[in-house]
């Protein structure tokens, strides 16, 4: 090819644009991390722009449609690595029964982005301000992940190795994602925090999966799992707030025992975006709000 | 330049019906347009993407331009370095030495260099520009030059380190100091019951015109130096391009774009990219260059609303009655003049607010910082300091434990009464009925007790829901403060040609705004033509005469006065030389006058100029007069809901009542309050500049610097009254920067009452709501 590339004015880089994964998990275990695998490209584009080099060799997974479908089965549904926010956000199944899912990828950017933006590369970007992270850990999904040596599943919340870095080995392609239906008698509350309402990069996201147990007492907690963005260098489950939680009547959780279990689970920073201090409090606040929403969904309060 | 066949002097009122003479036009199409929501103008070409903006425009040869500026705030430039690896002989390399006249920008002062060359004051100044045929080539370029900078020690960010002097940008750091004084304070002082004191700071706002800055320059056959691009103010970017280039007016063209939005952003700074694009084409051989900045770099580098800090002390009697009032107002010029002192005396002016108080002083400055210079935007200084006299109403008000509507129906300005400047209000102002209204549509009355309760009840019982309500109320003249009007004695034509089609020839730059709709209709309407018949011609500066900048709410006013006068001179001249009928001619009968006249004559053009109103006079010296010749009047109420668990404030109503003269066209001058809300909105809750440690604009992304999307927009009711004061045609006042002046005020009082806070500053960002939360739980506690 004798054209240039408009933006760095060199001949194009590769460009590689397999039909088929077996294809791409070559090209993968060929070049490693030298070649960038690329879906919706709505965060490496950004970055590009900005920025005076010339681009990357890429792994252009878009011709892949097996990447790209949702299944859904009867304990959890699938998410294609390359599925958009668009398409998971109007799925059936996802809406009746993850809509904190459904509510994170209508979060995701605005609609334009949101065609084009796929849950994996939200995930293999690794920020940790991502949308729809939080939710995938509160969730408690699970990754699939490809290479020429076979196919291996992680659980998602310790897929994030620290600010930027993953789990993924260099010959590894994120596949799929499987997110669990949750159990009965639970109560969801995703909230994004962005100072305004759309197109929004997160100052504090919480995503929060409170199971009761209504036994003959008072409703008390049977199982809560969290996710938080942008409170830390990655995507953060909340372990210590999990544990502290366990057992506890809905109606009897104070605010300083959240705040404890969270100073051991959130590492916020002062940045361009927010303050430490403001995202701690908003954490705490969020955290009760969600207790209360799970204490008024109880039969006896 | 063309000479006009009919010219004359008008003032406006009694002297130009005289010159103009004849019947009123009588075409039943013109009839009623003054007022008409006609379509715009320039929204076709829009809608179907035919407009062409500077980027737009593709030119046979054309380079590429960027600039590569300084990183430090200030200091001495020892070296630059052009490091290897790159063809420097391929690119157009300028720099100051490259200066055929003078290397400053033309405005107040000149102390702004066009590229910086030794001494230099803030990160982000120009140096050195560069060209090529590749833009990918371009950015390897500027990236490897390198600036060897000797770093002040010391560089100043705030107003209070430079009034401390805690570092020195220019002597003493005080570009101007003003000072308004009516009446004897110390008598005030002794007078009153019951004060306030109060310090009030507004920050930086960013304009966001949905097109970045761009200049495309050339030189013609002919040998003209042609630089077209997105402005608001053609003579002002001529007046630099002489200086800087030592070429005449002849000599160089300005060509206005299509331009994107402007709010006054697009007033100071077109001047130094225009010279940077001239600078480079007379480099290059005359060979296109364009230059377009990007949102990152225009962020970064153009200037923002001026930063502020007011102190307020005020006192009234028992029951309200003003009696002093002692402003201390500061604004933030950044490291060089431009239109800082303009800005500063606007503030001034407007610093009692709409009020009546005997005795008064404000003091006014414009001080110098290391940040890239502040300038002109939507408001030009009043907005900050009606925020201050606002929110100091406000906090009178509760030491008197009367409500801030009572207080300010005491104190506001009506028919009779001097204002502090020393303006007699004139009698067809009613900023009774204007409040009356806003009270009536926004529910203000019924909502303060509503929402008391409601926060009382959800207080008690643990919820986090808050609702607050606030007012205010202000006037905003329009057109150039004190003698400007004087000094500018704008000019503009009216021409028409032998097809019976009319052009508007004047200055006045469309920006989104709507000015060349509205034009054409005062044009229109005082031919007697349908509105399909004139448009404004090209704003060329070789066509076009100097009609002052496109500002200060000074458009439809002022021009609109110029060309309805020289239309009506038109008009005049083709009765008394062409047999137009003096009444009942239609466009027919305009175009058959307008053919016979072009047969004997060259040209069909009649020309007019700007006199102000007699009783508009100004001592600048002692801030003495009417420094307008007009104002609108208005009252905005805020509804905000604010959760606490977030801290975020939610706008849950707005209502925008307002005196404006004349509506010429109500859908445009809808849009402009609409649009100033907005903006204020955004300048009180969600645009925060935060400065990088050599003072520049950090978040300079819209990913990062946050300005509201229409979701977190409420429907903004829109009322106007039209009493006929304004001195614009059909008594028309300004009105485009009037709405950026109250959303500010009425939203953090709005805030405060919601909270039973006392923030005092702009923006009020969720951390703030929440740190004052914390101040206000500890002061309760205490």
């Amino acid at each position: 090819m004798s054209a240039v590339d408009p933006v760095s004015g060199q001949p194009p880089a590769p460009w590689y644009r397999p039909v088929s994964l077996a294809d791409a998990l070559s090209a993968r275990a060929r070049w490693r991390k030298d070649i960038v695998a690329i879906a919706g490209c709505t965060d490496l584009m950004v970055g590009w722009n900005a920025g005076a080099r010339r681009l990357p060799p890429v792994l252009d997974l878009s011709a892949l449609a097996e990447l790209r479908s949702i299944e859904a089965g009867p304990d959890s549904v699938t998410i294609g690595a390359t599925a958009s926010c668009a398409s998971i956000a109007r799925h059936p199944v996802i809406a009746g029964r993850l809509p904190m899912l459904v509510a994170s990828a209508r979060q995701t950017g605005s609609v334009a982005i949101q065609n084009r933006a796929t849950l994996g590369g939200n995930i293999m970007n690794a920020s940790p301000a991502a949308d729809n992270p939080p939710v995938l850990l509160a969730y408690g999904a699970r990754l699939t992940l490809a290479s020429v040596r076979g196919i291996r599943t992680i659980d998602y919340a310790s897929f994030h190795a620290g600010y930027k870095r993953t789990l993924a080995e260099g010959d590894e392609l994120l596949v799929s994602v499987t997110v669990p239906f949750p159990a009965e008698r639970v109560t969801a509350y995703y909230r994004k925090v962005g100072t305004r309402r759309a197109q929004a990069i997160s100052k504090i996201a919480m995503a929060a999966l409170i199971e009761r147990d209504d036994g003959a007492g008072p409703a008390v907690v049977r199982n809560a799992s969290f996710g938080f963005a942008s409170v830390g260098p990655v995507p953060l489950p909340a372990p210590s707030l999990s544990r502290s939680l366990r057992g506890l009547p809905l109606s009897g959780i104070d605010r300083a025992q959240v705040e404890r279990a969270l100073a051991a689970d959130l590492a916020p920073l002062d940045d361009i975006r927010s303050t430490a201090a403001y995202r701690r409090s908003v954490a705490v606040n969020l955290v009760l709000a969600a207790i209360d929403a799970a204490r008024e969904a109880a039969p006896r309060g | 330049m063309p000479v006009p066949d009919v010219a004359g002097s008008v003032a406006p009122g009694t002297a130009a019906a005289a010159v103009a003479g004849g019947a009123s036009p009588s075409s039943r199409a013109a009839r009623g347009l003054l007022g008409a929501a006609v379509a715009r103008k320039d929204g076709p070409a829009k809608i179907l993407g035919e407009a062409r903006y500077v980027d737009d425009l593709v030119l046979p040869g054309m380079l590429h331009g960027a600039t590569v500026r300084t990183r430090a705030a200030g200091g001495i430039l020892e070296r630059i370095e052009f490091g290897s690896g790159i063809d420097w002989d391929s690119f157009v390399v300028v720099t100051a030495a490259d200066v055929p006249g003078i290397n400053a920008t033309q405005m107040i002062e000149q102390d702004q260099p066009v590229l910086a060359e030794h001494r230099f004051r803030h990160a982000g100044e120009p140096v050195l520009l560069l060209a090529h045929a590749d833009r990918g080539l371009l950015r390897e370029a500027v990236e490897a030059v390198t600036l060897h900078e000797r770093a002040d020690p010391s560089p100043v960010f705030s107003i209070d380190d430079a009034l401390a002097l805690r570092g020195e940008v220019v002597p003493g750091n005080v570009y101007r100091d003003y000072l308004m004084s009516r009446g004897d304070l110390a008598a005030g002082e002794a007078a009153a019951e019951v004060f306030f004191e109060g310090r009030f700071e507004t920050g930086a706002q960013e304009h966001v015109y949905i097109e970045p800055q761009g200049m495309i320059a050339y030189v013609d056959a002919a040998g003209v130096l042609v630089v077209e691009g997105s402005l608001q103010c053609p003579y002002y970017v001529l007046g630099t391009l002489t200086a800087v280039t030592g070429r005449d007016a002849g000599s160089v063209r300005v060509v206005h774009c299509t331009t994107g939005g402007g709010f006054g952003g697009k007033e100071d700074y077109p001047s130094q990219l225009a010279a940077h694009a001239a600078l480079l084409t007379l480099k290059a051989g005359g060979r296109p260059v364009k230059l377009v900045y990007d949102r990152a770099e225009d962020m970064l580098a153009t200037p923002k609303r001026h930063p502020s800090r007011t102190l307020v002390r005020i006192g009234a009697g028992r029951d309200g009655r003003l009696c002093f009032l002692d402003v201390d107002f500061v604004l933030d010029g950044g490291a060089y003049t431009t239109l800082s002192p303009v800005v500063l005396s606007r503030g001034v002016i407007h610093a009692p607010g709409a009020y009546a108080c005997a005795n008064a002083r404000v003091r006014g400055r414009a001080v110098a910082t290391s940040h890239p210079p502040n300038g002109a935007f939507r408001g030009f200084g009043a907005p900050q300091s009606i925020f201050a006299i606002e929110q100091a109403m406000d906090g009178l008000a509760e030491a008197l434990g009367m409500s801030p509507l009572e207080l300010r129906r005491m104190n506001m300005l009506r028919p009779g009464d001097r204002s502090v400047p020393g303006q007699t209000i004139d009698a067809t102002t009613d900023f009774d009925a204007v409040l009356d209204q806003a009270l009536h549509e926004s529910g203000y009355l019924e909502k303060r007790d509503a929402f008391a309760e409601f926060n009382a009840a959800n207080a008690a019982a643990g919820r986090p829901l808050r609702r607050g309500i606030g007012l205010a109320t202000f006037h905003h003249g329009a057109g150039f403060t004190g003698n400007g009007e004087v000094v500018l004695a704008s000019e503009a034509r009216v021409r028409a040609n032998v097809d019976g089609c009319v052009e508007v020839v004047a200055s006045s730059s469309e920006m989104g705004q709507g000015s060349t709709t509205t034009l054409c209709q005062i044009v229109a309407s005082a031919l007697g033509l349908p509105l399909e018949r004139v448009s404004q011609a090209p704003v060329d500066t070789h066509d076009v005469p100097d009609s002052g900048p496109t500002v200060a709410s000074r458009t439809c006013m002022v021009v609109g006065l110029i060309v309805e006068q020289a239309a009506r001179l038109l008009r005049a001249e083709l009765i008394q030389k062409a047999g137009l009928p003096a009444s009942g001619a239609d466009e027919h009968a305009f175009a058959a006058a307008c053919a016979r006249y072009l047969d004997g004559h060259p040209r069909l053009e009649a020309q007019a100029r700007y006199e102000p109103p007699a009783n508009v006079q100004w001592d600048e010296t002692v801030f003495e007069g009417s420094p307008y010749a007009s104002y609108a009047w208005a009252a905005y109420v805020a509804e905000v809901e604010i959760d606490l668990a977030t801290c975020e404030v939610a706008l849950s109503g707005f209502t925008a009542v307002q005196e404006v003269g004349k509506v010429v066209n109500p859908v445009i001058a809808a849009g402009q309050v609409e649009g100033g809300v907005v903006q204020g909105i955004g300048f009180a809750l969600f645009e925060k500049v935060a400065w990088g440690n050599t003072g520049t604009m950090a978040n300079n992304r819209l990913t990062n610097y946050i300005i509201p999307t229409t979701a977190d927009i409420p429907p903004v009711q829109v009322f106007f009254q039209e009493q006929p004061g304004g001195i614009g045609p059909a008594g028309a006042k300004g009105l485009g920067e009037l709405p950026m002046d109250g959303p500010g005020p009425a939203i953090l009082s709005a805030v405060n009452f919601a909270l039973g806070t006392r923030i005092s500053s702009l923006p009020v960002m969720p951390e703030d709501v929440m740190a004052a939360l914390s101040a206000h739980a500890l002061r309760v506690a205490a």
